[in-house]
């Protein structure tokens, strides 16, 4: 509004001659410079390291010897090559499915449980979302703590007379831990956004469906389900990519252990680059997961055709 | 609206442009320092000897930056890599020879005080061709703290050996509902601690040369086994997954190196110090150790050697002796280090500390020692349960290895 006001009192002074500064002028700058901090930070952050990350992938650096020699494609061929990398994908997948499944099944029963009109569901929601909004770090070492064999969930267990497995400490339970503490910390996102989904359905439609003799099963699959379905595309999405990335609960709660179960790629990556000094292969790693991250997200959104109800 | 925009891309730049600038001048300078301590005794010490320095180099400050244990050198090496090197670098014994062998530290020849002073066992780690390439400012050897509280009847002499610690640790454990023996910072990952047991059954991670993995000859596996009752039969040390420290009460003992009784200066239970068991081998030693070496990467390598010089020199190195067991024979004696050890008796100075010096065997290492830690600790894993079977778990060490150390 003063932009605008400010543009015309100038335009009236100086009238003799055509400005430079026209407003059309003017207002591509300020969308420029609007844009400009994050356009910074995106080449800063992610543009120029995307392409320096292709570029180690194709040399040996040994930070310590301070080497950085060309290799060309052998770091590819130790990609292929690499014994560990099977159990790596697996348990990436693992870890990608169990979270995927559980979090957005999780937040869409939230999502329905808290659309009813109750006394009390907003308080509900606050506790749900509250996880997001605390340090991913210090919610990982509480749950460190309450995982511990001698910890708060097995302190609870033994109350009731159930003796708990060592959760982190065992092939079975830690990655099923993983999941559940990163579940737990992200599901009231999805929750929120599956909530303001469920709250656009028009109500006349299930008022249709009940005068048409249609259950509450059958209303919430042939009219939530496909009316939130762009919902239900973005929020796997976001989870989706975000599961690829798990690093700070690896690190704090399992280390990759027991054995290398909980030993997903971004982990793998890490200590390939900053444990084992190989930086040129975990450069490689990072450019397999990019490829990953890529090829699931280009799947994704071409099946949204024939998921997704508002594209068709 | 424009103008703050403006005011803002133009700052941000400029933030940008100033984390470029480089900082080489001949004004004054700032070295910096990584250690894994930061412990306050400590700090406040090196703290006190980078002051003196100043009085003779003004124009020189120096920074201890104490950086996590757990990571350190992952840390250490991320600096590194992204152009942040440190000038001076405290390194663990596990990874010196990747540093030594590499050619990351500037030769140190002729720059310590004294060079003949130094204890040829305590340098070996720490020379490249013959040369020192760090200072091993700490050499520092295992023992065992306990409460005297929770054990009442420590066996004592020929008594001592591990048979009876386990029963001890197992009978404190038992009584007092705590834990016995904790072997500090093993917590089932850092392994190469469990060579304060292992080395008692003569058992070697892998064979002098390095070329040979130890984990499936018969005295790891009786040393495991041994290990493994411990902790699953007898309840003499807590399980994976439990936490206890030793220093907060804990628990009825811990395997650690003496620079860690500065943490026992307000404990509120009675505590002694003792030389390891002996193993079926008899008696035995081990040591960690760290070292101190000028990074070349470092932007003021000269001037940091300098300050080695100063800080390792026989006075200061009597001064840090109070923490961290020097390697110079002139300093280690009972008599000199109960000086600066006033929480020690001489004679558990001369019984752990010299005497460990002396015999002892420095803690596993080897060139690519995370890779090879990492891939020992992964195959280890399946020993720690109840119903383990020793000897498949340490072939599958062998197997996981083998390859590595050949490299």
């Amino acid at each position: 509004m003063s932009t605008l006001t400010a543009v015309r009192s100038s335009a009236e002074e100086t009238r003799p001659r055509p400005a430079y500064w026209t407003t059309r002028r003017r207002d591509r700058l300020t969308g420029y410079l609007f844009i400009a901090p994050q356009l910074l930070g995106t080449v800063v952050f992610v543009l120029v390291p995307l392409v320096l990350v292709g570029w180690y992938s194709l040399h040996e650096w040994n930070v310590l010897a301070d080497t950085f020699d060309f290799v060309g494609t052998d770091n590819y061929q130790r990609l292929l090559d690499d014994p560990k990398l099977p159990s790596v994908l697996r348990a990436t997948l693992l870890f990608s499915a169990g979270l995927v499944l559980l979090n957005l099944a999780l937040a869409l029963l939230l999502a329905v449980l808290l659309n009813q009109k109750l006394r009390g569901t907003t308080v509900f929601r606050v506790l749900f979302f509250s996880p997001v909004v605390v340090s991913l770090v210090a919610w990982t070492i509480v749950w460190h703590f309450m995982l511990q064999s001698n910890g708060g969930i097995n302190g609870l267990l033994d109350t009731i007379g159930v003796q708990g497995p060592n959760w982190l400490r065992s092939g079975g339970t830690a990655m099923a831990a993983v999941v559940v503490v990163q579940v737990f910390k992200n599901v009231g996102l999805n929750m929120v956004l599956f909530l303001a989904a469920l709250q656009g359905v028009p109500r006349d439609l299930y008022e249709a469906a009940r005068v048409d003799g249609a259950s509450r099963w059958t209303a919430f699959r042939r009219i939530t389900l496909p009316l939130i379905s762009p919902t239900i595309l973005l929020t796997s999405i976001i989870t989706v990519v975000g599961s690829l990335q798990v690093f700070a609960q690896i690190a704090v709660l399992t280390q990759g252990g027991p054995g290398t179960s909980t030993t997903v790629l971004v982990y793998y990556l890490y200590q390939q680059a900053f444990q084992f000094h190989t930086f040129g292969y975990g450069a490689t790693l990072s450019v397999l997961l990019f490829l990953i991250v890529l090829l699931l997200t280009v799947v994704q959104w071409h099946l949204r055709k024939r998921w997704v109800f508002h594209e068709q | 609206m424009k103008a703050r925009a403006l005011i803002a891309a133009t700052v941000l730049l400029g933030g940008l442009a100033a984390c470029g600038s480089d900082s080489t001048s001949d004004g004054p300078l700032t070295l910096r320092m990584t250690t894994w301590s930061a412990n306050e005794a400590h700090v406040k010490l090196f703290t006190e000897i980078a002051a003196e320095y100043k009085t003779t180099h003004p124009d020189v400050t120096v920074q201890f930056d104490a950086l996590p244990f757990e990571n350190y050198t992952t840390t250490l090496t991320t600096q590194i890599a992204g152009g942040n090197a440190p000038d001076l670098a405290w390194i663990l014994e596990g990874s010196a020879p990747d540093f030594v062998s590499s050619g990351a530290l500037a030769p140190l020849d002729g720059k310590v005080e004294k060079e003949s002073d130094l204890v040829p066992a305590a340098t070996k780690l720490w020379q490249a061709d013959g040369k020192l390439a760090a200072y091993p400012f700490s050499t520092s050897p295992f023992g065992v703290f306990v409460n005297t509280d929770l054990v009442k009847d420590l066996p004592a002499g020929d008594e001592w050996t591990w048979e009876n610690a386990m029963a001890a640790a197992a009978g404190a454990a038992k009584a007092s509902g705590k834990q016995g023996l904790v072997v500090r910072d093993f917590d089932y990952k850092a392994w190469d601690n469990l060579a304060s047991i292992f080395h008692g059954w003569g058992a070697e991670a892998w064979s002098a040369d390095g070329r040979t993995c130890g984990f499936n000859q018969q005295p790891m596996v009786d040393a495991m086994t041994f290990i493994h009752k411990a902790i699953f039969t007898d309840k003499a040390m807590p399980g994976p997954g439990v936490a206890a420290d030793f220093f907060a009460g804990e628990s009825a003992m811990t395997i650690t190196q003496i620079s860690r009784a500065s943490l026992l200066k307000e404990a509120k239970f009675k505590w002694t110090l003792v030389p390891l068991p002996a193993g079926p081998k008899g008696e035995y030693a081990v040591i960690g150790q760290g070292g101190l070496g000028v990074l070349k990467k470092g932007r003021n390598a000269d001037a940091a050697a300098d300050f080695l010089a100063f800080f390792t020199n026989e006075a200061n190195s009597a001064k840090l002796a109070q923490f961290f067991p020097p390697p110079r024979r002139s300093q280690l004696t009972a008599a000199t280090l109960a000086k600066s050890n006033p929480l020690l008796k001489p004679e558990q100075l001369q019984e752990v500390v010299i005497d460990g010096i002396s015999t002892g065997v420095v803690k596993p290492s080897h060139r690519d020692s995370a890779e090879i830690g990492q891939a020992v600790r992964s195959a280890l894993d399946p020993l720690w349960k109840a119903d383990a079977q020793v000897k498949p778990v340490l072939d599958g060490v062998c197997a996981a290895i083998q390859p590595l150390l050949a490299r």
